[in-house]
């Protein structure tokens, strides 16, 4: 009964229950917290243009969908302004904030659609106000289509993804979010 | 060895009793992990990260849990868990951009956060999209560390071997 290997057998069990026990109570103790704060977002400069997405259209080419290939989007740089104090949402069960930045918007071809204009990882030590004047959009805005020329209501939230060191894993939008058009003409400077 | 002594003074009953609560562990575990995948819907309730495209979210080794309702929608941010044809391994990234159609058709792409671009190049060769039937899951909890077992497991398959066959004879051995 006594002997190494039971004493060591015994010690992991006990060991392995109250790690999971811990790791059960850490959960517990934010998984009812409210992760919402205000943000506010605006846009500086908005600026429409038809290109061809290349990065959509490379693979097909070599598979002879050319008719299907030919898809003008539309895409759009924006300069950002963004702004929120962050440092409350960590608690000891925060591992990293994910922060994006989401355009949505309604065309006649899509009901619905969303796209990441802009992210950050923010690691729990990291400054978390943030206060960012005139960035530029992280990713291209290609519409699926050309339903962005002259449309009147793409709207822009700001949210994030809560890691935790275990536990759950919440998208929170923030509270506030802008609402902005695009202009009617294509532009023709460079973007 | 005591236990292999227990072992040769059981009677026929005893080893058959010995035999029924082994079959019972294993019952119970495939149960378990089949009402799962009826409560989530997801065929793969519970999957371990393998790649650090998604570091430092989530490291190689971590456990995560996955729900797959079909009224929940799929919305940019989410971290989904999906299949690519002509890859056996299924891939945590996180949903860049989505096009939702009002019949509820939904195209969307993805992108690891440690990545410096999308997953155009990870799809099948002209895939452009993923679409819902790609989708395994979608992370809803995280549990760190926990997965490394199975990783060390698929990286030396003789461990494995051993580990089972140890936990086997442990179990049918082993005297109540």
């Amino acid at each position: 009964m006594h002997s190494v290997f039971g004493r060591g057998n015994a010690m992991a069990a006990y060991t392995l229950s109250v790690l999971a026990g811990l790791t059960f109570c850490c959960f517990l103790s934010t998984v009812f917290l409210d992760y919402r704060t205000p943000a506010t977002i605006n846009t500086r400069q908005v600026v429409v243009k038809s290109i061809p997405d290349y990065s959509a259209s490379r693979e097909k080419n070599d598979l002879g969908y050319q008719s299907v290939l030919l898809l003008f989007s539309l895409i759009f740089v924006a300069i950002l302004n963004c702004c929120t104090h962050l440092t409350h949402l960590f608690n000891w069960n925060v591992k990293q904030l994910f922060l994006y930045v989401t355009a949505e918007y309604q065309t006649p071809s899509n009901e619905f659609n969303q796209v990441v204009l802009w992210d950050k990882i923010i690691l729990r030590g990291e400054n978390a106000v943030i206060d960012l004047k005139n960035i530029h959009a992280k990713y291209y805005f290609w519409d699926d289509g050309n339903g962005l020329k002259g449309h009147k209501n793409v709207t822009l939230t700001l949210s994030w993804n809560i890691i935790p060191n275990a536990g759950l894993l919440p998208n929170v939008g923030a509270i506030g979010s802008h609402s902005f058009s695009f202009p009617p003409e294509y532009t023709t400077s460079r973007v | 060895m005591d236990a292999w002594d227990d072992f040769k003074r059981m009677n026929k009953r005893q080893m058959l009793y010995q035999a029924l609560s082994f079959g019972m562990i294993v019952s119970s575990a495939l149960m378990i992990w089949k009402g799962l995948m009826v409560v989530t819907g997801s065929e793969s309730p519970i999957v371990v990260v393998l790649s650090g495209s998604m570091e430092p979210a989530f490291q190689r080794g971590d456990l995560l849990f996955l729900t797959n309702n079909q009224e929940d929608p799929i919305r940019a941010g989410d971290i989904v868990v999906f299949k690519v044809e002509g890859r056996e391994i299924p891939i945590v990234h996180r949903v860049l951009k989505l096009h939702e159609k009002s019949n509820g058709t939904v195209k969307f792409l993805t992108k690891g956060d440690n990545n410096n671009v999308d997953d155009r190049g990870l799809y099948a060769p002209g895939q452009l999209w993923l679409q819902k039937n790609h989708v395994v899951g979608r992370a809803r909890g995280f549990l760190p560390y926990v997965g490394l077992v199975t990783i060390y497991m698929n990286d030396y398959p003789h461990f494995k071997y051993a580990v089972l066959v140890a936990l086997a004879l442990y179990v049918l051995i082993h005297r109540e």
